[in-house]
This record gives structure tokens, C-alpha cells and sequence, in this order.
């Protein structure tokens, strides 16, 4: 279960335009003070004491510096230290998620448990129905063995008073693919050759325990420290995350430093015209099933976890590749900056030489109230290449099917499926449909729920979010296969 | 009965802060104020530029004319139920 907006949420925001800030007043001199002013003396602690709440701040400052908490050598080296590495190092640090050890509370067990609305009634259908006979009526009331409970959720489902619950781990949940799980202290650790880096469990954490190495300062000292030429490449999610128009968000990024602003849907347009062309040619080879290739951490999983459907994963090349290679193309020497709704393109960038660092929408904005910019203030500016319905409807669930779709017509027998959200379910189906075939022929597969818009780095809610980007195609002209993408 | 009208600040700062995750009353309402609340539509409010401390203020919301710093989901739905429970006594 995915927690929209909520403290830790809130908190990661705060902490990164603290770190903006930070940058701008004395390039990080003072940075040790952030926890301190986000948890001043005088508020009430959030977890059991301010020290430990200021420890664990300190931890999330970092991350926002772009190191990695699992990876402290020296529980005394400063913030200001980590603000010096940060402004020092030339090579991007690798991108990971890692798991804050002291604020992981440590879940008990993912397990199911009777609670006092059992009634001890006559039925037991949580006695007849379990299967390992783990269910006995103790003292009136049912009681779960947990020797012999395998976590199969029967019980669960029979009870006429609902009152078995399941107490869940929320990261272990979330993850789909089994990447987080305990170590022999209960504390949970992330295996890196298993993680698809979506930021489900980040998301997901109720204690905020688990971060991202950012990239802004990277980025900060990009615009501000160098003559580098400094490329913004805004994903198709983009709209509605920031109020005012997205004429408004190009002169802003101007504003904040950025010296050229490009959409990403324009690279989303090239992606449309070569997968539907792709799918076209495999299916005259005699392919029976396609499925698309933009979502960086559905491509991950298919390559790690899924490798019987691997042989149908499109070999087009995602938005954010056309539209890197497009902006090399024009200048080889610039810094290309991709600004999206994710986290997995973080890891995706690390593979594509053409694109230099990747922002979140959150780290952007947090950039924005740093440096005091006011995006619907901003007068509007037009982009300089023009992009068409079918890339700007890519961050909504069904959106990649539908743009390939409208340039298929009638040359192929075309019948989509949405996978909406890489669920450990779905990651069953996908397993299903690749050895047992499938109904239909091409599957869009969108690790978020929703699509792009319900990103990790996303700032704005995905309905409102949806309802923009929806707005922002019906406005775009048609794309068609003799058009050239970028093209006004 | 006069709808209470919610004005949620929709500057850059607000915004990022918070006030984003706030426009839910837009979309679901908790059932009992639903039919009475007006979202208004809203520029900045230019508040936070007389804040002190500016950015520990934001986001900031409107509830008719009583103004809430630091404004949360929550705390703008118990703004609003108190002014709805004030008005049925009085």
C-alpha cells in the first residue's frame, strides 16, 4: 500500500530545500544545523526522543547530498563533510536506495492475527478451513499456532466478524519483486541485484527509514558553479505537478539556471512511431506477444525476475533516450538534466552516455522555493520543437498503448492489454502470459499505478495530475508516421 | 446555506510543501462536508513573503476569512467542520 502524502513525505521535501538552501547561503558551512531547525527544541518528538529525531534527520540529509546512510564509515563525520564531497566529486555517486538502519523500527513479522472481535463462535471456519490445522479455540477465542501457520490468509478470509487481520511489513509489501527483507535484528536490508529501483518501499515506509541518493547538488552546481551549456529535459509527467502553465515552467527553469528546456514527449513521439513500426514487423515474423520497454523498472524486472518474457520486451528505445541523443545531437559538449515523476531512470541514465544526471519533479521544486522562483509568475515561453498528442498521453496508464495504437490502425491485428502497476500479482500474470500466451497481443507494462503520474518524485496528486495531462493532449496535434517528431 | 469557501495558496513554495496533497478535498471530500465547501480557484497569496520564518509557515489555506498556516488536509477539514458546527448553533 502506496502512502499518497504524509509526514515522511512532507519531511523528505523539507530536508531537500534545506539542502538548496544550504547550497546557496554558504555552500553547506552551516549544514549541521538542518536538523536542528527541522526539529527545533521546543516541538514535540515524532519518535521517542528529538535526539534520535535529529540522528535520523541527519541520515536523510545525507541521502539528500547524495551519499548513502548504509554506507557510513564515521558516525562522526559532519553534514558540512558530506556538503564538501558533494560539491567536490566530479563522478556521479551510483544510484541506490538504502534503508536508514536506526529509523527501520523493525516491523514484527509479516503475520496474521486474531483480534478480540472474535467471537469463539460455533462455525470455526477459521479452524475447519486452515489448511496446516494451525487454528485451535483457546479459552474462547481463536488462536493462531505460529509454528504452523504458513501466512496463506484463509482464516483471513472465512471469518464472518473480520476479525483476523494481517499485520503487514509495508516495504516487504510494497516491493514486488522480494528485494527488502530482514536481517537477523528484524532490521530490513535492500539486495541490490534484486531491486528494480522503483521507490515502492521508500514510498511505503511509515517511518521514513528508507532514501535515495539525490542528485540535485550535482545538478545545483551544474547551473551555478560552471560555463557548462545545461539541458532540461521534462518528462511527459510533468504536467500539473507545478501550478501554472507549462509555458510558465520553461521561463522558471530558466530562471533557476537551466539553459535550454526540452519535452521528453517529443522523444516520446519518435518511441511511438518505432514501436508501432516494431510491432508491425514482429508480428509478420509470426510474434504472438509484445510488450512495451519505456518503464525502467518494469525493463529491470523483466531482465532479473522475469526472464521468460524477456524475448517479448520491445527493443525500442524509451523517451528519454531519443530525447538525450536528440539534444547530443545539437551539442555534444552540453549537460543533458532528465526531470521526471522517477526513480529506476536514475539507473536507466547510468547505462545511456547521453544523459548526464536525473532530477526528480520533488527535487526541482524543492530548487524552486530555494531560489524563490514563483512558476505561474514566470512569463510564458514557448519550447522550440513541438510535441504531439500521442508522447504527452505516455505518464498515464494506457497512454503508450493507445499512441501506438493510433498509428497501427488497421496494418496489424493490434489488441492491447494495460499491466496498470508492477504488483507482485502481476509479476505473476506477466510470468503466465509470456509461458501460457495471453488473450491479447501487445501488454503496456507501467510499474506506477496510474502510470508515470503516480511516480515517487512526483509532487502533485495523480488525479489532479491526470486530469492535466489529459487536458495537455487533447490540446496536441496528431501524430502520424510521416511526421517528423520535434517538428513545428 | 452559504457554501464555506476554501482558497488553498497555489504559489511554487505552498505548493511543493503540501498544499498539492490539501487539493484532495477537490476530488474526495470526506461525505459530511462535501456539499458545503466552494474550492475557489487561487493564485499565490503572497503570504509567505511576511512570514518570518517564511518557508516553516506554508502552505497556507483560507477558510472563509480565517487563515491557516502550516495547513494540512486534516487540519483545513477540522477548520471547516468547526466553522460548520459555530454556524448550526448559531
Amino acid at each position: 500500500m502506496l502512502i499518497p502524502k504524509n509526514n515522511a513525505s512532507f519531511m523528505r521535501t523539507k530536508i531537500l530545500i534545506k539542502i538548496a538552501e544550504s547550497y546557496f547561503a554558504d555552500k553547506f558551512e552551516n549544514a549541521d544545523r538542518i536538523p536542528l531547525e527541522l526539529r527545533p527544541k521546543e516541538q514535540q518528538p515524532s519518535r521517542c526522543c528529538i535526539y534520535k529525531d535529529r540522528a535520523v534527520l541527519k541520515y536523510r540529509c545525507m541521502a539528500g547530498l547524495g551519499a548513502a546512510p548504509d554506507e557510513e564509515t564515521d558516525e562522526l563525520k559532519s553534514l558540512k563533510e558530506y556538503g564538501k564531497d558533494a560539491l567536490e566529486r566530479t563522478e556521479l555517486p551510483k544510484s541506490k536506495l538504502s534503508v536508514i538502519d536506526i529509523a527501520c523500527s523493525a516491523c514484527i513479522k509479516s503475520q496474521y492475527m486474531v483480534t478480540n472481535a472474535c467471537r469463539g463462535c460455533f462455525a470455526q471456519p477459521c479452524r475447519l478451513n486452515c489448511p496446516r490445522d494451525a487454528i485451535s479455540i483457546i479459552n474462547g477465542r481463536a488462536h493462531i499456532d505460529p509454528e504452523k501457520c504458513v501466512n496463506c490468509g484463509k482464516c483471513h478470509e472465512v471469518c464472518p466478524y473480520h476479525s483476523i487481520i494481517k499485520v503487514p511489513v509495508p516495504c516487504e509489501e510494497a516491493c514486488p519483486v522480494g528485494a527488502i527483507t530482514k536481517d537477523e535484528f528484524g532490521k530490513e536490508h535492500i539486495d541490490t541485484e534484486k531491486c528494480i529501483s522503483c521507490g515502492k518501499c521508500l514510498a511505503s515506509c511509515p517511518f521514513g527509514a528508507i532514501v535515495e541518493r539525490s542528485q540535485m547538488v550535482d545538478v545545483l552546481k551544474q547551473i551555478h558553479d560552471t560555463d557548462n551549456k545545461v539541458v532540461a529535459m521534462l518528462a511527459p509527467a510533468v504536467i500539473g505537478q507545478f501550478p501554472g502553465d507549462i509555458k510558465n515552467l520553461v521561463s522558471a527553469l530558466k530562471k533557476a539556471g537551466f539553459d535550454e528546456v526540452i519535452e521528453v514527449a517529443v522523444g516520446a513521439d519518435i518511441t511511438t512511431q518505432k514501436e508501432a513500426a516494431e510491432f508491425i514487423e514482429r508480428q509478420e515474423a509470426g510474434a504472438k506477444l509484445m510488450t512495451t520497454s519505456c518503464c525502467p523498472a518494469y525493463y529491470r524486472a523483466a531482465k532479473v525476475h522475469i526472464p521468460e518474457i524477456q524475448p517479448f520486451v520491445s527493443h525500442t528505445r524509451t523517451p528519454m533516450y531519443y530525447t538525450a541523443e536528440m539534444v547530443k545531437q545539437e551539442d555534444p559538449n552540453c549537460k543533458a538534466v532528465f526531470i521526471g515523476p522517477c526513480l529506476a531512470k536514475r539507473v536507466e541514465a547510468e547505462y545511456d552516455p547521453n544523459v548526464d544526471y536525473v532530477l526528480t519533479f520533488e527535487e526541482v521544486g524543492a530548487i524552486f522555493v530555494a531560489s524563490q522562483i514563483n512558476v505561474e509568475e514566470c512569463e510564458a515561453e514557448e519550447f522550440n520543437k513541438l510535441s504531439r498528442a500521442q508522447g504527452r498521453q505516455f505518464p498515464l496508464s494506457g497512454g503508450v498503448a493507445g499512441a501506438v495504437a493510433s498509428l497501427i490502425g488497421d496494418k496489424a491485428d493490434y489488441r492491447p492489454e494495460k499491466i496498470d502497476g508492477l504488483s507482485k500479482e502481476n509479476i505473476k500474470l506477466l510470468k503466465r502470459y509470456a509461458t501460457k500466451g495471453c488473450d491479447n497481443n501487445m501488454l503496456e507494462v507501467m510499474c506506477c499505478e496510474g502510470g508515470c503520474i503516480s511516480g515517487p518524485g512526483c509532487v502533485a496528486l495523480p488525479k489532479k495530475a491526470t486530469r492535466a495531462v489529459e487536458a495537455y493532449v487533447a490540446t496536441g496535434e496528431q501524430l502520424t508516421t510521416e511526421t517528423k517528431p520535434g517538428e513545428k | 446555506m452559504e457554501k464555506i469557501k476554501v482558497k488553498i495558496c497555489s504559489g511554487t513554495s505552498c505548493f511543493v510543501m503540501g498544499a498539492a496533497a490539501i487539493q484532495a478535498l477537490e476530488f474526495t471530500p470526506p461525505e459530511d462536508i462535501a456539499d458545503k465547501i466552494e474550492i475557489v480557484e487561487s493564485r499565490c497569496l503572497n503570504l509567505c513573503h511576511n512570514a518570518e520564518n517564511k518557508h516553516n509557515h506554508g502552505p497556507f489555506v483560507m477558510v472563509n476569512d480565517e487563515l491557516i498556516e502550516e495547513a494540512t488536509y486534516e487540519a483545513v477539514v477540522n477548520k471547516i467542520r468547526e466553522i460548520l458546527k459555530n454556524n448550526c448553533e448559531a
